[in-house]
């Protein structure tokens, strides 16, 4: 047991379960006491959690390859939901395939922190690729619009998002292994549940009510505060940062997790749907439960490789 | 040994492939027949759809579960005859009812044993994802055997996945949605017609992003 938890990414994990049992007895509680609608929406998330966490800590525990493997999955699915949801052309439709395609490769330049093609894979040689193509298929009727949608779409749910696996192949690099990518992930999946659990609580001053009418500045900012909290306190065991910039990322962490939240529900709103899809029970759909990482993955990313890139192995 | 290759077929590779390439979401799931004999009646849109249908149900099922499909069509060569009598697992009729021999008894024959029947009454999958017209067999075979349920199920998403003319399959999330079964209703004209309704009802249930 000891030699179990005698590295921090294990004791961290440990630390999850533990929040994950705890939040799994107050849903058991809730049900057998105060049965109803929000007990049953408490329990089929949690029921959720487990999976996800069960699934996600598994992939990083295995080996770098598995949870690259894995991170590009949830790349896949997520462009999956969202070309499921968008207007899309019959024209386009093999376009569409070749968008696909784009994620192995981006994951690989990942995995293998080639940076240079990592950032220009899609941001340049796809956003070039793809408009040519849809060109040579001859529909000219909404032209603008597939390359807009398209491109918006491979931006959050590939590029944004495969910058979980570059987070990945910086810490295997620098001796912290999947730290940092456990301190991103869980931080950003934390500062939603305590912005929801602030709001709930407290919330009265929408921020943006056209768009996410529940967001709510009390949330935002007992968000903001308790993940600037976890973080000072996880980071140093997790990364090469010190308390203080570990608690500006957990600053950072929370604004654009936050960002990236009402952008997806801009994107939903637009396309008159709730969730993005069923697939997780009490949560909607794999985009829905990723909108705070589509902006929060990057941003950390090139935040701590900006300050830490050159940072020395422990 | 056909039964073994029928199995290893939908579990090693349809069941796996599906599951990824469109991750099907089966609203309703409670509706489907649990025993046969019984009729699904399902929109078509794709070759996918009898797969995605096929493996909505547990492996056990599969020796039960008999799509009903164009001999025309589907036995035009041997191996593919093959397949789909054997792997498949069809029932194969003769379009057009030339008079004569009775075209439904295959699938009379197929209720009397207490299998589950697939039937795509718009005939072709013609235009991906818009409802045509349903073809009328379905009413004799319903009128043939009153007290066989027939289920409604629509299907949404497969037409973009892989439609008519393509053999490139493009991922997408596809919808199901089962409905409640009912029974002849004594004559042809207002059997198709419910059908039809429910059919368009179960569709409404669905956000629908179609082809632009």
């Amino acid at each position: 047991m000891s030699s179990f938890l005698a590295t921090p990414l294990h004791a961290a994990i440990a630390i999850i379960y533990g929040l994950l049992i705890l939040a799994t007895v107050i849903a058991l509680l809730l049900r057998r006491f105060s049965p109803g609608e929000v007990a049953t929406e408490l329990w089929k998330r949690t029921t959720s959690w487990w999976w996800m966490i069960g699934v996600f800590t598994f992939a990083i525990l295995t080996s770098p390859v598995v949870s690259t493997v894995f991170l590009g999955l949830i790349s896949f699915l997520a462009l999956k939901e969202y070309l499921s949801l968008v207007p899309t052309r019959r024209a386009d439709r093999s376009v569409l395939l070749w968008a696909y395609l784009a994620i192995p490769p981006q994951f690989y330049f990942a995995h293998t922190e080639n940076f240079g093609f990592f950032m220009v894979w899609i941001p340049v040689w796809m956003f070039l690729f793809l408009p040519a193509r849809i060109t040579l298929g001859g529909v000219t009727e909404g032209y603008l619009r597939a390359v807009g949608i398209l491109s918006w779409g491979l931006m959050m749910t590939v590029f944004a998002l495969s910058h979980t696996a570059m987070l990945l192949a910086f810490g295997t690099a620098r001796g912290y292994g999947a730290g940092p990518l456990l301190f991103l992930v869980a931080l950003t999946q934390f500062n939603d549940v305590a912005q929801f659990t602030w709001g709930k609580l407290f919330g009265r001053h929408k921020i943006v009510p056209t768009v996410s009418p529940k967001k709510t500045w009390e949330g935002f900012l007992g968000g903001f505060f308790s993940t600037v909290m976890a973080a000072a306190f996880a980071g140093p065991f997790l990364s090469p940062m010190d308390m203080r910039w570990s608690a500006l990322s957990g600053a950072i962490i929370a604004i654009a997790g936050f960002l990236g939240d009402i952008t997806l529900s801009a994107t939903k709103r637009d396309l008159g749907v709730k969730d993005a899809s069923n697939l997780i029970p009490g949560h909607g759909g794999i985009l829905d439960r990723v909108d705070s990482l589509i902006y929060a993955a990057p941003v950390f990313f090139h935040f701590i490789n900006y300050f830490f890139g050159g940072h020395p192995a422990p | 040994m056909t039964g073994f290759l029928r199995c290893a077929f939908f579990l090693l590779i349809v069941r796996p492939l599906l599951t990824l390439m469109l991750g099907a979401h089966v609203r309703r799931r409670d509706l489907l027949p649990a025993t046969g004999p019984a009729i699904i009646v399902a929109n078509h849109n794709s070759h996918l759809d009898t797969l995605t249908i096929l493996s909505m149900f547990r492996l056990g099922d599969l020796p039960r579960l008999r799509p009903v499909a164009a001999a025309d069509y589907f036995l035009r060569s041997r191996l593919g005859a093959w397949f789909a009598l054997n792997i498949i697992g069809i029932i194969p009729i003769v379009r057009g009812g030339r008079g004569g021999a009775n075209v439904l008894g295959p699938c009379e024959e197929a209720l009397d044993r207490g299998d589950i029947l697939i039937l795509f009454p718009e005939g072709s999958r013609g235009e991906p994802e818009v409802l045509a017209d349903f073809k009328r067999g379905v009413a004799h075979l319903a009128r043939a055997r009153p007290e066989v349920p027939v289920h409604p199920l629509f299907l949404y998403g497969l037409g973009k996945a892989l439609p008519k003319d393509s053999f490139l399959l493009v991922p997408f999330n596809c919808d199901i949605v089962a409905g409640e079964a009912f029974r002849w209703t004594g004559e042809v004209d207002g059997f198709m017609a419910l059908l039809q309704a429910r059919m368009a009802g179960l569709a409404t249930q669905i956000h629908r992003s179609p082809w632009e």
